[in-house]
């Protein structure tokens, strides 16, 4: 049993708020999802319960709870109770090697400093993306163990639109990786640290613009969000693959949504847009940079939700194959003889 | 070490448990639980690589192909069309070839094991700057030939699979003209 430091503490408190920080992040972005849909739509949302409507999400919460669990006749019952909870776990593991600041001492409370993330993986990037690629059992396992024609085109859909979309992900995952010479992401962070002539911080969003562009367009499909919601389209599926579910467990599918949109902004800030480097605060308080970065791309999120419509199925298919991986690829390509003619 | 046995009961009761299921949607989910827990035994031999391109390749990317072949054709539960209790050798065709590939696999298992006692620890290098770096260097000089070879053998496959899912080749009418 290793020895209790200081260290273990602050290693186990870390773990304990970010459990507690992406929870809340999720009620967060339901609430910011619904009030800024309504203000896009000039409409009011929920501002009745509590300050600005702020207790909305914690009231539906409650509400789920209180709800019967239904389960349909013929469903598969290990399945369809393990279903949920392969989402929330992946939504909630891949958050583990998220760096979300510099090295700190907390305040002085520690005799040495310590990184703000749960996992300091040298593989970090993969994790993410394996962790990515295990998600979508949870969604196929629900289309089809609930028995129902909604649920199972749901599942089948959303798992062939994730095994197109991974692809590009990936590719941008790499041209980035190329870049920063380093599969840490705490070290892909660090090589943004700076300025180019002191003006332009030297975030790999202005040498990867295409890589940015595309990881966040796979991104989204990954989350299976509007434009890409094809997996979930009411007008055609009711709901895709959570038709079946309710109370808890169909919470916990919408908790995995919204952590994985947290998630797929938190790594596109460590990626491209510098992590918690940023001018006039001090190095201590660039988690503070972080989360307006990451807030700043969750806003875009809804908007895009709020501003596209859907694709065609057929239309997203087309564009995940014949454009998006296509230009991923040259761009690896390019990246690649970049890093090399350069010298990294 | 009991890390090690952990993933190693997890690695071999899955396997087996594949095997024994009528419902092919859980071997293959049984078969994704093994591949993770041969994934945490990489973890513990110091290759959290090849761990998780374990993970990416194998269980996040074959299988899923497995789940949604096996999904969309609806395989219905495997139901024996003979006796179980008739034994192995004396079952029509296939079957008895099945029970002498059976009676070899475990011959050979028995052999291997019975000489991992005397093995060295092998003189694998420790990868001293990263693994990542170690297995590019190695995989695109020493094993150049095998790699580029192996790229070829799937691009085959991949020609071979559009062969064989194209319709007849007639006057190509796009559909919807």
């Amino acid at each position: 049993m290793p020895a209790i430091t200081p260290l273990l503490i602050a290693q186990l408190v870390i773990i304990v708020v970010v459990f507690h920080a992406l929870l809340l992040s999720a009620a967060a972005m339901v609430w910011v999802e619904r009030r800024l849909a309504a203000a896009l739509q000039q409409r009011l949302g929920p501002i009745r319960v509590g300050w600005q409507g702020l207790l909305q999400p914690f009231a539906d919460v409650i509400k789920l709870m209180f709800k019967e669990e239904l389960r349909p006749k013929a469903a598969d019952a290990l399945l369809f109770a393990l279903a949920p909870v392969i989402s929330a776990t992946c939504a909630f593991a891949a958050f583990a090697v998220v760096p979300f600041g510099g090295e700190t001492t907390l305040f002085g409370l520690l005799p040495e400093g310590m990184r703000l993330q749960v996992a300091d993986v040298n593989v970090a990037a993969l994790v993410i993306f394996a962790i990515a690629s295990m998600s979508v059992y949870g969604i196929v396992l629900a289309g089809w163990s609930s028995n129902s024609k909604y649920s199972l085109i749901g599942g089948l859909r959303s798992s062939a639109q994730m095994i197109s979309y991974e692809l590009s992900y990936g590719m941008a995952l790499v041209s980035v990786l190329l870049v920063g010479n380093s599969l840490s992401l705490t070290d892909i962070v660090n090589g943004q640290a700076g300025a180019w002539f002191g003006v332009i911080p030297k975030w790999f969003v202005f040498l990867q613009p295409l890589g940015f562009l595309i990881y966040m367009t796979a991104g989204v499909a990954e989350t299976n969000r509007a434009p890409f919601d094809f997996p979930e389209a009411e007008q055609e599926l009711v709901a895709g693959y959570h038709t079946e579910y309710s109370s808890m467990s169909f919470a916990m599918f919408f908790l995995a949504e919204y952590i994985n949109m947290v998630t797929v902004s938190a790594v596109a800030t460590d990626l491209f847009l510098g992590g918690w480097h940023g001018p006039f605060l001090p190095a201590s308080l660039g988690w503070i940079w972080f989360l307006l970065k990451v807030g700043a791309l969750l806003f875009f999120y809804v908007w895009m939700r709020w501003t596209l419509p859907r694709y065609r199925y057929d239309q997203l298919m087309k564009f995940g194959w014949k454009v998006l991986l296509p230009v991923s690829v040259v761009n690896l390509l390019v990246t690649a003889a970049g890093v090399l003619y350069f010298g990294g | 070490m009991t890390l090690f046995y952990v993933f190693a009961a997890v690695a071999v009761l899955a396997s087996m448990l594949v095997i024994a299921q009528r419902n092919p949607i859980y071997s293959v989910l049984l078969l994704i639980a093994s591949f993770g827990a041969l994934s945490g035994l990489y973890v513990l031999l110091d290759a959290p690589f090849v761990a998780v391109t374990q993970i990416i390749v194998y269980a996040g990317a074959i299988m899923v192909l497995f789940l949604f072949v096996v999904m969309l054709l609806n395989a219905p539960h495997e139901d024996t069309e003979f006796d179980e209790h008739v034994h192995p050798l004396r079952r029509p065709g296939a079957m008895r070839l099945g029970a002498v590939l059976a009676a070899a696999l475990i011959a050979e298992l028995a052999w291997a094991l019975s000489r991992t006692g005397a093995a060295t620890g092998g003189d694998f290098q420790v990868a001293g700057v990263s693994s990542v770096r170690a297995i590019g260097r190695s995989l695109f000089t020493t094993y150049a030939f095998p790699f580029e070879v192996t790229s070829v053998l799937i691009l085959v496959a991949m020609v071979g699979a559009v062969v064989l899912a194209r319709r007849d080749s007639g006057p190509s009418v796009p559909p919807g003209a």
